[in-house]
């Protein structure tokens, strides 16, 4: 007995915590996509609490209503194949659920894939995040500057972040703006989010990389769009250009703080998208002469 | 041990119908191997990076000959089977032979095959394209290799042992061996040579 | 010496000295012990070259426990490094390897062996055969398993784990990344390995559909055999594509090809996809057999048939077949769309409908029972919302869009961990305990048994719930440390309090096994637990013929009816039994396969070709061998008989 009400104060434990006073970051979203998410979370938590405390509620009943030491010595069992009606129900009652989550699953997930509802028509900001071995590159092809190790990004506009790997595959994840997407070396996968309320939000590869995975974590600051053209504005004044030499440089493993330059290092070497997909960036020079052959590398 | 009289000899017992369960469920599991090659095929068909195409180095005569050679030999177990059936040793293993010999043939022309790959710079290192093809004609030249030693040793026991439950069991489950060789080949055929080649 | 330098550890620390010392001195220590008490006869004749099924069972679970200890030591160092903030117990690449090594030994090592250990011993019992299909093949299947084991045990101390993950993603797991010879261990251990289990998978479907004792229908099959055969179908069908996956990452790293590089047209998600259409299936490989376990378990203690047997065996069925059409839900993250991703979540969730049926049909097969608190018993009953927890999780996971945040953080790890320990290790420890008898003739002490299961069940709840916790707090999974800033501190702190519980579950386990040797009484009868199956309608523990005479089969619990409705079992007269001879040629064809994994590993292609020689030879030897099986007499029969005191 004491298991079954042991598991219930945990569930309650469990869920108290969840909705406690110090939000997870998960469930502190400050974006459209990560609130989708996070509302398809509490739904799947409330739908899944009622089917556990179901079973857990049938199983006190089954084993404190007919253990053996509540019964006659010579009780036998009655013999019982099965009940048509009984075993529809229990076929029924999770396709129903089933269908219903389906419904949420497929619904959410075409959401949280395309922009988010209300920003469709505004023109968004991509940011080309790729990551090598342990760090993460942000490029902004139309601000002309590129970072490391931090990303900032104006609230209330649509982002596109496009993404890809400079060696093994890593998954860029803002656990507040949205879920992640793995980065690839052969191929750019692409996030949609939007930042609704300046901060800092801790972002990181959550996929293991090797040695420094760990350690293999950015920052992501939303600021206000006066604000992000101010840094914009800012960093053109302040960063040195990034050459071809010095990103060859920043490749190399290891660990790095935050870097800021001018310039992007798609200028030298392009994303794998396109005419250049299914091409190692690593060695962009070497594969100059054999573009015209990545036209037919069909990469799904 | 109990003996089945109906039946053909190699289902006699019931460890010799057991076997040839087991035989089939084995097939069963190499129609998977061989189904993951020719899935990662299709997908690795079009990596041929900085290398050749299929349609660049695939030569129609000798697969043209290979696929000819097997289905014969294919036959030719057949024959063997059905020899063995109505009790003529001598036919069976006369058979047998002409089976090993075509494949060895066989062998022998998929020997030529990958000396030409090498030699128009199609190697295992080249690209992803060329390292699935050689896998998978490796693979299915790898098991008649296999199947010629096994071959030859059922020739020796039938030789040495005339039909008995055992060695006609091994001989029909050869014979299933053999003719999946050949499936595999007409797939190979198929999908790699002439699709490659159109 | 240039030879030698191959061998070297190329990340070594204190710890690993230690376990090479310790590896050492076991191994010294197990050879005087069998020179001393002249043993290597009895060893040779009686294990190492047995085709028995029984002592081939036993033989994987013993080699199942060690694994369970090897891969449980990984475990605690995981939880120990990471249950403080910034800790320095283990460095990055130290907790790489044990992360890889931990998952790798778990599922293959430990709960593969542990369940096809299970099998060999029951399921000839349950449908009253002699012996599997082919016995000379059980034991190569053995026998390669344990090659591959030992294969990918020795790997800490010479050459280097592997670290790339059990998944071994390419291109981490690629020469580039990972230059050790780590991942070739990998790729052989499990090639070798894997090899055996194919083979089971041949041995058993023909053994279930060929040997059953005369009456016994597929629908009279006791629970147990029925999903021992549904497994080995999809071991047939899903073994192979490891191979072919392993053949590839093979030749990546040691050949130079480029299968899963990102040059040269390679596709690196070609051996996500290939890992998981295997991985998937194999969890079902996994959770079916024990479903079986808790079927006969859950049965036996309440006193009851099993309800709705025919929708069990249904859902094993389709679960089998579904359990193929959704490995993509591994990595939704890796940007397939919604179209895909959302099919793949449907049919993902599809799965709960089956697994429900079973919980609900357990369930009702308590009502109206006569349950018996029982050690076995208890891990059935803590296996239910333990599991249903686990599943509902699942659930979550499956949902794609709130996958994008739970993949690769310790809420996955939570959830996957909390259907393979209630399920697999409950199932494993309550068929072993439910078995035991069977095995060794004396049952397991009760009462330390439930100090453990409450050690193990509490100890699991607290080592696992905080990380679904942490997991949407943000803690990616593999992860060697973290700093004090992120809060995760605490209830890392709490699971590794819960592994600590469990190990001292473990250690109470293996106290209760030299306990009971030394205590418990012999004479426990033929049905200790008041059973229900054909396993127990022979003597403990089971002579070596299994049934001195066939039984015949009139229902899916012929022991019960035997017992209670005057079904006669056993009709025939005794005769003499013909059994298959040992053979020495396994475990010296597993030795050369072991010698050619070790070879190609460091790429020594002398000591391949010579150890492939010795595997064809053993082969050509078996082809050429004339070996009918021996008779055991019946005068031979009627005297063990009579040692057993039973009449049947």
């Amino acid at each position: 007995m004491k298991v079954k009400l042991g598991l219930i104060l945990i569930m309650m434990f469990i869920s108290s915590i969840l909705a406690g006073c110090e939000p997870l970051l998960v469930l502190n979203p400050k974006g459209p996509q990560a609130e989708t998410t996070a509302n398809v979370i509490w739904i799947s938590i409330f739908t899944m609490a009622v089917i556990v405390i179901v079973v857990i509620t049938l199983l006190i009943i089954m084993v404190y209503k007919y253990r053996a030491s509540k019964q006659s010595e010579d009780y036998e069992p009655p013999h019982i194949e099965g009940n048509p009606l009984v075993e529809t129900i229990i076929v029924a009652i999770p396709v129903i659920i089933v269908i219903f989550l389906s419904i949420v699953s497929v619904k959410s997930t075409y959401e949280v894939e395309s922009v988010p509802e209300g920003y469709e028509n505004e023109d968004p900001l991509v940011i080309y995040a790729s990551s090598s071995n342990w760090k993460w590159h942000f490029s902004y092809p139309e601000q002309d500057i590129e970072t490391v190790n931090y990303v900032i990004m104006p609230t209330n506009r649509p982002i596109e972040f496009r993404l890809y790997s400079y060696g093994p595959i890593t998954s860029f994840w803002i656990p507040q703006l949205a879920g992640q997407k793995y980065a690839m070396a052969d191929m750019v996968t692409k996030i949609n989010l939007v930042a609704e309320t300046p901060g800092d939000y801790p972002g990181r590869n959550a996929n293991f990389s090797g040695e420094g995975f760990a350690k293999n974590s950015f920052v992501a600051t939303a600021l206000t769009p006066e604000e992000f053209d101010k840094w914009i504005d800012e960093i053109h004044s302040t960063a040195e250009p990034l050459t071809e030499e010095e990103f060859d440089q920043l490749l190399e493993p290891g660990h790095l703080g935050q870097l800021t330059f001018t310039g992007t290092h798609l200028e030298f070497a392009p994303a794998p998208e396109g005419e250049h997909a299914g091409h190692h960036h690593g060695t962009s020079e070497d594969d100059n002469d054999n573009e015209n052959h990545s036209n037919s590398l069909i990469i799904k | 041990m109990k003996l089945d009289k109906t039946g053909p000899l190699e289902y006699s017992t019931q460890q010799n119908q057991m076997n040839i369960l087991g035989f089939w469920i084995f097939l069963g599991a190499e129609i998977m191997l061989f189904g993951t090659l020719f899935a990662s095929y299709f997908t690795l068909e079009n990596g041929v990076g900085n290398g050749p195409t299929g349609a660049e180095i695939f030569e129609i005569a000798p697969v043209i000959w290979e696929t000819i050679i097997l289905l014969t030999s294919s036959f030719t177990i057949g024959l063997a089977v059905h020899a063995m059936r109505i009790n003529r040793k001598n036919a069976t293993l006369t058979f047998l032979a002409i089976t090993l010999v075509l494949g060895l043939a066989f062998l022998g022309i998929e020997i030529y095959e990958f000396t030409h790959y090498y030699h128009v710079g199609a190697t295992l290192q080249t690209s992803a394209f060329t390292a699935i093809l050689l896998t998978t004609l490796g693979t299915h030249g790898a098991h008649v290799t296999f199947g010629l030693f096994w071959g030859a040793f059922i020739f020796l026991q039938i030789k040495k042992r005339g039909f008995t439950p055992e060695t006609t069991n091994k001989s029909f489950i050869f014979s299933l061996y053999w003719h999946f060789l050949d499936v595999v080949w007409i797939f190979i055929f198929s999908f790699i040579y002439l699709k490659g080649l159109m | 010496m240039e030879f030698f330098e191959r061998f070297a550890i190329p990340h070594p620390s204190p710890l690993i000295y230690a376990s090479m010392v310790g590896i050492g001195l076991t191994v010294i220590a197990i050879v005087i012990g069998l020179t001393y008490f002249k043993k290597w006869g009895y060893l040779w004749r009686e294990w190492l070259t047995t085709v028995d099924h029984k002592r081939i069972g036993l033989m994987y679970i013993i080699s199942a426990i060690l694994m369970l200890f090897r891969g449980g030591v990984d475990g605690i160092m995981m939880r120990l490094q990471t249950a403080v903030p910034d800790n320095t117990f283990l460095d990055a690449q130290h907790y790489n390897e044990v992360f890889t090594t931990h998952g790798i030994v778990m599922i293959i090592f430990m709960a593969m062996a542990f369940i096809i250990g299970m099998m060999n011993f029951v399921v000839p019992l349950q449908i009253g055969a002699r012996d599997v299909a082919f016995p000379r093949l059980n034991a190569i299947s053995f026998w390669l398993y344990f090659a591959g084991a030992m294969l990918f045990n020795i790997s800490f101390v010479i050459g280097g784990s592997p670290d790339a993950g059990w998944t071994n993603y390419f291109p981490l797991a690629g020469t580039d990344f990972s230059q050790s010879v780590g991942v070739n261990y990998y790729m052989w251990a499990l090639q070798i390995s894997g090899l055996g289990t194919l083979m089971t998978g041949i041995n058993f479907i023909v053994t279930i559909l060929k040997m059953r004792a005369p009456g016994m229908t597929l629908m009279k099959m006791p629970m147990f055999t029925w999903s021992a055969l549904i497994t080995n179908v999809i071991i047939v069908f899903a073994f192979p594509v490891l191979t072919i996956a392993l053949l590839m990452g093979t030749f990546d790293r040691q050949f130079g090809t480029h299968f899963f590089a990102s040059t040269n047209g390679g596709m690196d998600m070609l051996w996500a996809n290939l890992f998981w259409v295997w991985g998937h299936p194999e969890v079902y490989i996994l959770i079916l057999p024990a479903f079986g376990v808790y079927s006969e378990v859950i049965a036996t203690f309440s006193s009851r048939n099993l309800y709705g047997y025919k929708s069990m065996v249904g859902s094993m069925v389709l679960i089998s077949f579904m359990s193929f059409l959704v490995w993509v839900h591994h990595f939704f993250t890796m940007g397939h769309g919604p179209l895909v991703n959302g099919i793949f979540s449907v049919t993902t969730m599809a799965i709960a409908v089956p697994t429900g049926i079973k919980i609900f049909n357990w369930l009702l097969t308590m009502w109206k029972g006569k349950i018996r608190f029982t050690v076995p018993m208890l891990y059935s009953i803590g296996f239910i919302p333990l599991f249903t927890i686990g599943g509902v999780t699942g659930v979550m996971l499956a949902i794609a869009s709130a996958d994008y945040q739970y993949h690769n953080t310790m809420f996955l790890v939570a959830h996957f961990h909390n259907v393979i320990i209630p399920g697999v290790v409950f199932a494993m420890l309550a068929g072993l305990t439910y078995w035991w008898p069977k095995m060794f003739g004396f049952m397991l002490n009760e009462r330390i048994g439930k100090w453990g299961f409450w050690f193990l069940s509490i100890g699991f709840c607290l080592a696992f719930f905080p990380m679904y916790i942490t997991g949407l707090d943000g803690q990616a999974r593999r992860m060697f440390t973290y700093s004090a800033e992120t809060g995760f501190g605490p209830l890392n702190m709490v699971s590794f309090i819960g592994a600590a519980l469990m190990a001292i579950a473990f250690i109470l386990i293996v106290y209760n096994v030299y306990y009971s040797f030394r205590y418990a009484p012999r004479n426990v009868g033929q049905d200790p637990w008041d059973a229900r199956s054909l396993e127990w309608a022979t003597h403990n523990p089971v002579p070596e013929y299994n049934f001195a005479v066939t039984p015949e089969v009139n229902s899916s619990q012929a022991f019960w009816d035997s017992k209670k409705n005057n079904h006669q079992l056993f009709k025939e007269k005794r005769s003499k039994i013909h059994m298959p001879n040992n053979s020495g040629v396994p475990v010296i064809m597993a030795g050369f396969f072991f010698v050619f994994g070790f070879s190609f590993v460091f790429s020594i292609w002398i000591g391949v070709i010579i150890a492939a020689l010795g595997i064809f030879a053993c082969m050509a030897y078996r082809t050429f061998e004339n070996d009918h099986g021996r008779y055991i007499s019946l005068k031979e029969i009627e005297e063990t008989e009579k040692k057993y005191g039973g009449a049947k």
